[in-house]
């Protein structure tokens, strides 16, 4: 790769091909509306969303379906709120019978006001699903031999927290993402921790194939106007990754040249 | 008289009449419900009914049943 940019730059996660490198959730918005114009305006082609039981007193409310078309975006059925392996299996499998999808994100969760990964119960949640044909793209601790047991167990992306679930915080761990990154094969994606735009170009500049985020959208004051700063950060940190950044050096390095000075 | 089936939905006891002849099937049910089926997954007694299956799982008193669907999340 030598930054030169010749047809698409897609990037690939259990078979499917996407050309955004944002995956937006869909939590956390004032109504439905919001929802649908902020993942249009974020351009992004992979949702998460939540399972929860149906209001049996309102069965005709509008369904986020209605809103988010799943034939146009690739829903990625969650596990948020689920601290235990069993309960993360259980909603699921609930997920798969709903939609149809094989492709999930697996999340096991600690106690608040962390929501820290749980990372014994990700390990026996992740090893359940594989055996039962699932697609795990799995949301972890930055923890290289976590990252690496699960990638070696057949998880399809490695997703570790820039810093907890809805702090926006922003990236608290840049250079142990790169580590971790170092030795992984499959779609490295950071998910959780950014709060704004530029934390987004620093995911995308370290080389994650991509990023995954939903307060820094749902929570700005303006949630469809910061879908399309995020959508134009993620490509602005892609490009500048693949163009490769200058040196840092200890000193200036003037651009002008210092002959041919007026004396 | 008309028999009836104590169900719990979701965690609450609801009780309906059983249909006149044979019992009430998870199809029976969402359609009282007016759930849209195709939007909705189930969980009978925690063992999932797949979709091809609700016209022919039948339900008794005392079952508890878990009706869900796709909600925003992160």
């Amino acid at each position: 790769m030598d930054g030169s940019i010749t047809g698409e730059d897609t990037w690939t996660v259990a078979g499917r091909t996407f050309r955004s490198r944002l995956i937006v959730g869909t939590g956390r918005y004032k109504d439905l509306e919001e929802t649908g114009a902020a993942i249009e305006a974020s351009g992004a082609e992979i949702v998460t969303v939540a399972v929860r039981r149906v209001n049996l007193s309102d069965p005709k409310a509008p369904m986020l379906q209605d809103y988010v078309d799943p034939k146009k975006f690739t829903y990625l059925p969650n596990t948020a709120g689920c601290f235990t392996a069993r309960e993360a299996v259980r909603t699921l499998r609930l997920a798969r019978e709903a939609g149809g999808w094989n492709l999930v994100k697996l999340e096991v969760l600690g106690p608040a006001p962390l929501l820290y990964p749980d990372m014994p119960g990700t390990f026996e949640a992740a090893a359940e699903l594989i055996k039962d044909g699932f697609e795990v793209m799995v949301y972890c601790a930055d923890d290289p031999l976590a990252a690496k047991r699960l990638e070696d167990m057949g998880c399809v992306a490695i997703m570790p927290l820039g810093a907890p679930i809805g702090s926006g915080l922003g990236l608290q761990n840049p250079a142990m993402l790169s580590m971790i990154m170092e030795n992984v094969k499959v779609p490295f994606v950071v998910d959780a921790g950014v709060g704004t735009a530029s934390d987004a170009v620093i995911a995308m500049e370290l080389g994650c194939d991509a990023v995954l985020l939903n307060s820094a959208i749902a929570h700005a004051k303006n949630p469809v106007t910061m879908a399309k700063a995020m959508k134009h950060a993620v490509q602005a940190g892609r490009l500048a990754h693949l163009a490769g950044r200058m040196p840092r050096r200890m000193g200036a390095d003037p651009s002008s040249p210092l002959t041919g000075l007026i004396r | 008289m008309t028999s009836t089936v104590t169900l719990t939905l979701n965690g609450e006891s609801r009780i309906f009449d059983a249909p006149e002849k044979g019992s009430l099937s998870v199809q029976g049910l969402l359609i009282l419900l007016e759930l849209d089926m195709r939007k909705v997954a189930v969980e009978l007694n925690e063992e999932i009914v797949p979709r091809s299956r609700y016209l022919e799982t039948w339900l008794a008193s005392g079952d508890s049943l878990e009706i869900v669907h796709f909600i925003g999340g992160g």
